[in-house]
């Protein structure tokens, strides 16, 4: 007798993670008078040097999971936090150097907002597009170089898609040219190798609860060869060697850090599983007619599927599964009412951004889930169908690109 | 996504008996029916409303309706709500359906309110194209 399934299905891994339970057992041990409750930066008794043990301790493991000195690692609220710190922070140090980054028109929102508050303080930026695959090429960055360029921030995985960019070859680019380069990982850990040795990055971020830690956490990495320099953003008691200030959240680090020690030792089985589940849900749903998979399959990780089903808007399809939670590029789904900037950056048309449904697997998707959701899925879009002038309109062999629209 | 209740339930049972909530198409052609059809697929809503009519004494009445929509469930709900309205109107009736009676009646928050608009513009559409062929 199977598992009775837990409904809603989460199909969501991308937008967060549950903690895993040996990570949330691990933080409770750091916040009641029992635990190491202590200040890390007390250093005059055992509660303060206890819980800075365990905060170095995580900056161990997390620098472990992604192979650099744990001193490059500094503790943030997030990656979020991390983006600003390390996109601000070059900025402001260097703008004696230059005023000119280079990002990407698929970034998430915490790279791009605080490129666009640069461009309010006077610097300027490009914004790449990717290719039809969801790809940063080397070639775009090489063509929008110029001398007073100080920062190339291209995302590692793209959230939406699950693209992956060639993030070594554009640093060893940036290297020679003698541009920093950040990279957002928020969604990489666990999910592909990092070595962080062998890739030529001055700044990347990471976020805990991607990767089955806590949220509120997350952490930089600066690099200390070549050494790269930041103006921190958030002043007041000059704590992580003055690039962040604030009380260390312990109970959060030791979550970060628990989290990425299992990932390091059990990403080999998580990938293994989520790239059957991957082939699985694929191979359900190749009998659908008139969907599109956005991001190129070859280019792109496992874990995250993200596919378009023209001729129903992805909102309605979302109240339809209701058994099963996942997200949409749909306006409707936005407080914008917007369709995902990320899927008009690929080219999409708008209508097929407001029809995409992005399904983000994780370590606790168990099969029952995949084949639950494959047998409410196709019926959901039929029935959809069903309800959509377009889809008539689609079956009576309109060329809908012709039709004058109502537009209100 | 805060949605009511019977925005919900409307949305459901609209999807799951198609036929009993008037989803379907008339013949755009025959002269006792007027189609309107508002929103485009950029926007990412499209309502079809064909509306039926015969002359009772000297007026015409909505005696059938079919629609399809595509759009996020409160635009499916909000033409599925005024296709109830609809049936058994005479047209000076139906033209008086204001969107602010669908938005009420399924207790749209604001952020939905341009599917009931959309849902009124729909009926106004349909009924021009009825009458434009008397």
């Amino acid at each position: 007798m199977a598992k009775k399934l837990n409904l809603p299905i989460y199909m969501d891994y991308a937008s967060t993670t549950p903690v895993d339970p040996r990570v949330a057992e691990k933080m409770l041990a750091f916040m009641t008078l029992d635990g190491d409750f202590g200040n890390p930066a007390s250093r005059s008794h055992k509660y303060g040097w206890q819980a800075e043990k365990a905060v170095e301790e995580a900056r161990s493991h997390v620098a472990n999971l992604v192979n650099c000195d744990p001193r490059e690692i500094v503790w943030t609220s997030g990656a979020t936090e991390a983006d600003n710190l390390a996109i601000k922070g070059v900025a402001n140090f260097y703008a004696s150097r230059g005023k000119h980054i280079i990002t990407s028109k698929i970034e998430h929102k915490a790279v791009l907002d605080p490129c666009r508050q640069l461009e309010r303080d006077g610097y300027e930026i490009t914004y790449l597009d990717p290719n039809e695959n969801g790809c940063i090429t080397l070639d775009s960055i090489k063509a929008a170089i110029r001398p007073d360029t100080i920062l190339i921030s291209i995302m590692h995985i793209n959230n939406e898609l699950g693209t992956v960019n060639d993030i070594k070859s554009i640093g060893s680019f940036a290297r020679e040219k003698g541009i920093f380069f950040h990279v957002d990982a928020a969604q990489s850990t666990g999910k592909v190798d990092i070595d962080l040795t062998n890739l030529e990055v001055d700044l990347m971020s990471f976020s805990a609860h991607k990767t089955y830690g806590p949220k509120g956490i997350g952490a930089l990495y600066v690099s200390r060869k070549p050494r790269v320099r930041i103006e921190a953003q958030i002043h007041g008691g000059g704590h992580e060697r003055g690039m962040r200030s604030g009380t260390l959240a312990t109970h959060q680090i030791v979550g970060m850090g628990e989290a990425f020690r299992i990932a390091k030792t059990e990403m080999k089985s998580d990938l293994k599983k989520i790239k059957g589940f991957h082939s699985k849900f694929l191979d359900g749903i190749k009998d659908i007619d008139e969907i599109y998979i956005n991001g190129g399959l070859n280019d792109k990780v496992n874990n995250i599927l993200n596919v378009s089903f023209a001729y129903v808007e992805g909102e309605s399809l979302i109240m339809a599964l209701k058994d099963i939670a996942v997200s949409s590029g749909s306006a409707c789904t936005s407080a914008s009412l917007e369709p995902s900037y990320v899927l008009r950056a690929l080219g999409r048309e708008d209508e097929l951004a407001h029809s995409s449904i992005r399904f983000s697997f994780g370590r606790f998707t168990t099969e029952d889930d995949i084949n639950h959701t494959l047998s409410i899925l196709s019926n959901a879009v039929e029935r959809l169908r069903e309800l959509s002038p377009l889809w008539e309109m689609h079956l009576d062999g309109i060329d809908m690109s012709k039709v004058e629209w109502n537009t209100h | 996504m805060a949605y009511s209740k019977k925005v919900v339930d409307k949305f459901e049972k609209t999807l799951n008996e198609p036929a009993k909530f008037n989803v379907g198409r008339f013949n755009p052609k025959d002269t006792d029916v007027g189609t309107g059809m508002v929103g485009a697929p950029a926007c990412g809503d499209v309502m079809k409303l064909q509306i039926k009519c015969k002359l009772e004494g000297n007026q015409h009445v909505i005696s059938d309706v079919k629609f399809k929509t595509y759009g996020c469930g409160s635009a499916i709900a909000s033409s599925s709500e005024l296709v109830e309205m609809l049936i058994g109107k005479t047209l000076e009736e139906a033209k008086e359906i204001k969107n602010k009676d669908i938005a009420d009646a399924l207790e749209l928050p604001p952020i939905k309110i341009h599917c009931s608009v959309l849902a009124e513009d729909s009926i106004k559409q349909a009924i021009e194209d009825f009458e434009q062929k008397q």
